[in-house]
């Protein structure tokens, strides 16, 4: 499980890796919300790609994330989401507070 | 409906073995040649069930979880998650989309997802005594196990 930041003018891109449950979802919320303090961006980019598995526990950082952001009028957008990370994003109704897009195919691979 | 494959699991109520108990259950699900949705579903639904007993049950102490998982003879996966935590006053409660005790972080979907990743779920609480959650899903493989 880890974070890794990447800040472009007023973008801030979270990406997402391992597997994301009531344990691991701690240290990545601190490292997402002091990368949000610190660059105060207009549109935080949560970037499931690297994501192997996740409960409902990633739907409370989402949620979490998304709250903050408010308080700022930030927008939040979820991006490469696999289809079973989708899944739970889907049930929780997700994509009525956020911008979804699936997983984005590799056109390294191709 | 006869048990052909079995196996116990106790193990501290602590994060840790969140991703320990969940890993444990799908590999043991392994030998019915579940599609990678039907382990991913499992593993999901397994996983709320553990961290329900580790943030509302046991809350700030460690208490043991007993995972006990049955193969039965139609293909189907029995999953137990017991605990002798809190309890639970009001199941209906808690099993309403979007209620948690605990706000905040938590979603308040756990039994969501237990509900629509399981074919069937079980809920059995007593307040001070403990919670029972047992999960039933039916592996559409081709695969039987004959139980040797």
């Amino acid at each position: 499980m880890s974070v890794e930041i990447n800040v472009t003018g007023e973008v801030v891109t979270a990406y997402l890796k391992g597997e994301i449950d009531h344990h691991t979802a701690r240290e990545m919320r601190e490292t997402i919300d002091s990368a949000v303090e610190l660059n105060m961006p207009s549109l935080l980019v949560l970037d499931f790609g690297g994501v192997t598995f996740m409960d409902s526990s990633g739907i409370g950082l989402c949620l979490g994330r998304y709250r903050n952001l408010l308080k700022s009028g930030a927008e939040l957008h979820i991006t490469s989401a696999s289809p079973n990370i989708y899944k739970v994003m889907r049930l929780a109704g997700l994509e009525k507070l956020a911008k979804l897009s699936k997983e984005k195919t590799n056109e390294n691979n191709k | 409906m006869k048990t052909i494959n079995n196996f116990n699991l106790n193990i501290p109520s602590r994060s840790a073995n969140e991703s320990f108990a969940r890993t444990a259950v799908s590999a043991f699900v392994a030998q019915l040649d579940p599609t990678l949705e039907e382990i991913n579903d499992i593993k999901t639904a397994v996983s709320e069930a553990v961290t329900n007993c580790i943030v509302h049950a046991y809350k700030e102490q460690i208490g043991k979880i007993y995972i006990s998982c049955a193969i039965t003879d139609n293909n189907t996966v029995k999953i137990k998650i017991k605990d002798n935590g809190v309890g639970i006053e009001n199941i209906e409660q808690a099993m309403e989309p979007l209620y948690s005790s605990l706000g905040g972080e938590r979603a308040g979907l756990g039994f969501i997802v237990m509900q629509s990743f399981m074919d069937s779920i079980k809920v059995r609480s007593a307040v001070g005594k403990g919670t029972t959650v047992t999960l039933t899903k039916k592996i559409n493989s081709k695969f039987t196990v004959n139980g040797n």
